[in-house]
């Protein structure tokens, strides 16, 4: 993808195959990808969230051999995947702990990006294509969760697909073709896992695109500063699949502790109730990876306006290279903008919070009222999350005085080592 | 170089004339063809022939005692149908049209039974909320009504919206009374 290559066939059954198909040539050039040699462990993710798509892949494809798409068998067929199919209770749980996990990895993949402006040219459609990885995520995982058909799928499947009626005047027709049907019913669940099948493997297609539109830029680095010289990078191959891997298998510890210890801690105890058309739940919310986004939706009085702003929510995402107007890359070097970000995070949080409890409820600090509803505390966290990007962002970037940056990465590292007295005991850079 | 009398493509010369017209001509007829196989594979999706063909129900409201409500699962949706009580009947009637979000009379929300009068005791509504479509739960919230769990929407005793993100009063099937007792609802 980068021009020229180093691979050297070796034997004549690697020449005669070069000739032929170069697909050995293909991986080795692939896996030699200069690389910035300063990444820390924030960089991590992308390998992680690559293993996460492939076990959600495999135990999927798996499940789907025991699982029965029909409203009157879809329940107690997964309660026999978790009690009567070999090794069904691993594969549901690790499936189910999956999508938790596979969200906790790619909301810390997306701050990384924020907080180091990799979003910025000249990786806007590497950013764009994250994005839709993104969107794309949140489909599956949602026609995903109604499969089980417990009262939590059941109806948040109704309420999800309930914003679809909130378009004017078409609003109800096109609710009830996505449903197939007046209400959610065994069409609705048919065709939800018919999509949740097909899905990932439209998430797969546009992470190559990712990692393709990755290759041709390269990666950014904590310092933001473009690789320069030749001592800037390493080859990804070993330096950086052996950091991955470290970082994989502390990944995979914490991964562990909930697949064995709290498989059930991420979900809720009412999806373990069989879905009734007729009874809602008293207190229904969202998997804790779209709590933020719900509070979103609750924070407008108005059906059509909740929505838009939630949609606008993501995507305000997509023309976020656009909307940053600091040249500077990385917040290391912009003393005003990074606690812009950090306060940014914690409304992340908080909007999490307003998310997952009731509107009406006050907001309770240590059991100390604050005389603020949640209703008014995901209003100031809404209105902060998007005065972020197109307020703050825009603004910050003409008006900041960014820190001076090294000259190169090489310089970077050498200033950092050559600072303290103390340079014996220095650790190596990270 | 022997003539062959081959020509290369680059050495074509270039002739738009009829070219124009044939291009139209196929494309038209080409995006025809891609909507004829699309359609269907949009189509698909709709209401099959047997959730359409969900007929209508009957219900004696006649077995439902005074402030009692009856749910029934018609179209894959419960509907509601409440015996009121003269105290919910008179709230319901007393409210100023100025203070509904959704203006309709009590009248408005009744149909007529088969002698032409109101039966102001039996509300026939469908029990989803015009927000996100969950169930409301009966006497409850602030207007005496029907209160959504979900998002906190509150109806009154008329399953009019009072208070909340909810658009729109409960819808009202279509149902007619069949007898003095029984409706059809659909």
């Amino acid at each position: 993808m980068s021009g020229h290559s180093n691979y050297e066939p070796k034997g004549a059954v690697a020449r005669w195959m070069d000739s032929r198909l170069p697909i050995v040539r293909m991986g080795a050039d692939f896996m030699a990808m200069p690389t910035p040699r300063n990444l820390n462990y924030w960089w991590t993710f992308g390998g992680i969230l690559t293993l996460c798509l492939m076990i959600q892949i495999v135990t999927g494809v798996i499940l789907g051999m025991h699982y029965v798409a029909h409203v009157d068998e879809a329940f107690d067929s997964v309660q026999r995947i978790r009690r009567d199919v070999p090794y069904g209770w691993l594969m549901q749980s690790t499936h189910a702990v999956g999508a938790s996990m596979f969200f906790l990895a790619v909301y810390i993949h997306m701050f990384r990006a924020l907080y180091y402006g990799s979003y910025k040219a000249p990786r806007e459609v590497l950013w764009i294509i994250g994005c839709l990885i993104y969107l794309v995520m949140m489909a599956t995982a949602f026609l995903g969760y109604t499969l089980p058909w417990g009262q939590m799928s059941f109806w948040g499947a109704t309420v999800i697909t309930g914003f679809f009626g909130a378009v004017p005047v078409v609003g109800e027709s096109l609710q009830q073709w996505l449903l197939g049907g007046y209400a959610v019913d065994n069409a609705t669940l048919n065709r939800f896992y018919s999509l949740h099948y097909l899905l990932p493997f439209i998430i797969a297609a546009l992470v190559g695109l990712h990692i393709w539109a990755l290759h041709v830029t390269g990666s950014n680095n904590p310092i933001g500063v473009s690789d320069k010289v030749k001592t800037d990078t390493l080859p990804f191959h070993p330096y950086f699949t052996v950091k991955d891997m470290f970082a994989i298998v502390v990944f995979l510890t914490i991964f562990g502790f909930f697949l064995f210890y709290l498989p059930d801690a991420l979900g809720h105890a009412d999806n373990y109730i069989p879905a009734d058309p007729l009874l809602t739940p008293a207190h229904i919310v969202p998997e804790w990876y779209f709590l933020p986004f719900y509070a979103i939706l609750r924070a407008v009085p108005d059906k059509l306006a909740g929505i838009l702003l939630m949609i606008g929510a993501i995507g305000v995402l997509f023309v976020l290279p656009w909307l940053d107007t600091s040249r500077v890359r990385s917040m290391r070097f912009r003393p005003v903008a990074r606690w812009f970000f950090f306060i940014f995070i914690f409304m992340c949080f908080i909007l999490g919070w307003c998310g997952a409890e009731t509107p009406d409820d006050p907001v309770k600090i240590m059991g100390v009222d604050t005389g603020l509803s949640f209703y008014r505390l995901s209003q100031i966290s809404t209105l902060y999350y998007f005065a972020y990007f197109i307020i703050i962002l825009p603004i910050l970037g003409l008006i900041e005085d960014p820190v001076e940056r090294p000259a190169s990465i090489t310089q970077s590292i050498l200033d950092s080592s050559n600072k303290p007295a103390s340079g014996e005991v220095m650790a190596p850079a990270e | 170089m022997a003539d062959t009398g081959l020509i290369h493509h680059d050495d074509i010369v270039k002739d738009d004339s009829k070219r124009d017209f044939i291009f139209l001509a196929a494309g038209g007829l080409g995006a025809v063809g891609a909507a004829s196989i699309v359609w269907p594979l949009l189509a698909q999706m709709g209401k099959a022939a047997d959730t359409l063909a969900l007929g209508s129900i009957e219900i004696d409201v006649s077995k439902i005692a005074e402030g009692q409500q009856l749910k029934v699962l018609w179209r894959g949706a419960p509907v509601f149908v409440r015996h009121r009580t003269a105290a919910e009947i008179a709230e319901a009637e007393s409210v100023p049209l100025s203070d509904l979000p959704d203006p309709a009379t009590d009248a408005d929300r009744l149909v007529a039974g088969p002698d032409g009068a109101l039966k102001p005791q039996y509300l026939v509504q469908i029990g989803v909320c015009t927000h996100f479509g969950c169930v409301p739960v009966g006497e409850q919230g602030e207007y005496d009504g029907w209160y959504c769990p979900c998002h906190g929407s509150h109806y009154d005793t008329s399953g009019r919206i009072r208070k909340g993100p909810a658009p729109r009063n409960l819808d009202i099937p279509p149902y007619e009374y069949i007898s003095d007792t029984v409706i059809k609802v659909g």
